[in-house]
């Protein structure tokens, strides 16, 4: 035990703020995104330190997943600055209007009612109805339903934006954002080794997401960067975006969400609710369908849009 | 100062920072970047809040602020994935554009049609 918890609370603050001001300042776009994939890392830890276990899993496991995309980006994109950097009068404008917002919320947050206010009771007080030991995937699969499922259609709808955005010639065609010339040994190396034991993980967190921290979301990112991983490697490829079992795999889960969600209007009292015996079989029901689509479609998240294979020279 | 409010003022931080970075930064994947930042520092002050609120009601954080964070994080995962397929069509789309300026303006030089993909901007 530390003498004062503050010691460690201390470095992770300012490591992300001199972080978060180096991947603004530094020259090169693909050394920001290194630093904003350790930036995620960190952020994960800040979630452990704040008791926010389910959060940090997320946090950590989409990070890995979001350094990948945006360096495959950098590489496609170049380094070249957009314009002629900024003048220094724009700078020192734009500087103290951010200073501004930040010196805003920093007064919020100093001023924040005591006791402060929160639902930690109410929860409590219903969670038995949800048979869920997690409180937070009670409430997000139960309290928050409406949420959560607008949250899968969001993903379904960002993956159909991302294919809509390929050239039109590239219709049906399979996605190639990761596809690279030879892969590196070491690479290749690591997506034989570690996708079983991220399966492995992947399906324990959905599992154990009912009682401890994990779930879903959590679930579904794991197992989304361990396909990543794979077509990295190029030991498998992203399937064609015409492939029908794809699209069942990223539309199942909001499906069954909203199906039982409609039924629940019968069986039930309310749109989203669960008729009591059935409660703890749907819920399982919608997550083991969520897993699924959320792994489905951050992985062609990454993938990135359908398209024609690169002419060789 | 409780670590709350420590992790609080970090977030407003961020927030700032991320901001300024989404205004000015250099290219349009850095302004990405700075927008991120800023959904991360907005989210630490939600964690802060949460745990205040936690430790008011006897758990170390309060779930329903926690499960705000995770749908928000997995839709500025998607909206990010979706910014960075439209930056990548954008830079094809102009480099096509570009080529086809290329190709165009030597009128006469047939030979201009030979190389439609070399419009200098030596994209990897």
């Amino acid at each position: 035990m530390l003498p004062d918890p503050r010691l460690a609370d201390l470095p992770l603050v300012v490591a992300l703020l001199a972080l978060a001001l180096w991947l603004i300042a530094t020259r090169h776009d693909r050394s920001a995104i290194i630093g904003f994939t350790a930036y995620g890392l960190i952020v994960a830890i800040v979630w452990v330190r704040l008791g926010a276990l389910d959060v940090a899993l997320t946090e950590a496991a989409l990070g890995g997943i979001m350094g990948l995309l945006l360096l495959m980006a950098a590489a496609r994109l170049g380094d070249a600055p957009d314009g002629p950097p900024p003048t220094w009068p724009l700078r020192v404008l734009v500087g103290l209007l951010c200073g501004a917002v930040t010196a805003g919320l920093a007064v919020l947050v100093l001023t924040l009612p005591e006791p402060a206010p929160n639902l930690v009771a109410a929860v409590a007080e219903q969670q038995s109805a949800t048979a869920l030991k997690n409180p937070v995937a009670a409430v997000l699969v139960a309290f928050r339903a409406v949420d959560t499922l607008l949250e899968s259609a969001v993903l379904a709808l960002a993956v159909i934006g991302l294919w809509s955005v390929g050239a039109d010639a590239a219709w049906g065609e399979r996605p190639r954002a990761l596809d690279s010339d030879a892969p590196d040994p070491a690479l290749v190396l690591l997506a034989r080794l570690l996708p079983p034991v991220g399966l492995v993980v992947g399906v324990h967190l959905f599992w154990t997401g009912a009682d401890h921290p994990g779930g879903p979301f959590q679930a579904g990112a794991l197992l989304a960067a361990m396909v990543a991983l794979v077509w990295l490697a190029r030991l498998g490829a992203p399937p064609p975006v015409r492939s029908r079992l794809t699209r069942v795999g990223l539309m199942l889960g909001p499906l069954v969400f909203l199906l039982i969600g409609l039924a629940g209007v019968v069986a039930a009292d309310a749109y989203l609710a669960y008729p009591e015996a059935l409660t703890k079989p749907l819920i399982l029901l919608i997550e083991a369908a969520k897993t699924l689509s959320v792994a489905v479609a951050l992985a062609l998240l990454v993938a990135g849009p359908p398209a024609l294979p690169r002419a060789r020279p | 100062m409780t670590a709350a409010e420590l992790y609080g003022l970090c977030g407003a931080g961020l927030v700032g920072v991320g901001l300024y970075g989404a205004i000015l930064g250099r290219s349009a994947l850095r302004r990405l970047l700075g927008f991120n930042l800023m959904g991360s520092g907005v989210f630490l002050i939600f964690g802060a809040v949460a745990r205040r609120g936690g430790l008011a009601g006897g758990s170390a954080s309060d779930p329903v602020p926690q499960a705000l964070v995770i749908t928000g994080l997995v839709v500025a995962f998607a909206a990010t994935a979706l910014a960075v397929a439209l930056l990548v069509r954008l830079a094809a789309v102009r480099r096509e554009a570009g080529a086809a300026r290329g190709a165009a303006l030597p009128a006469g030089a047939t030979a201009a049609a030979a190389h439609p993909e070399s419009d200098g901007t030596g994209a990897a």
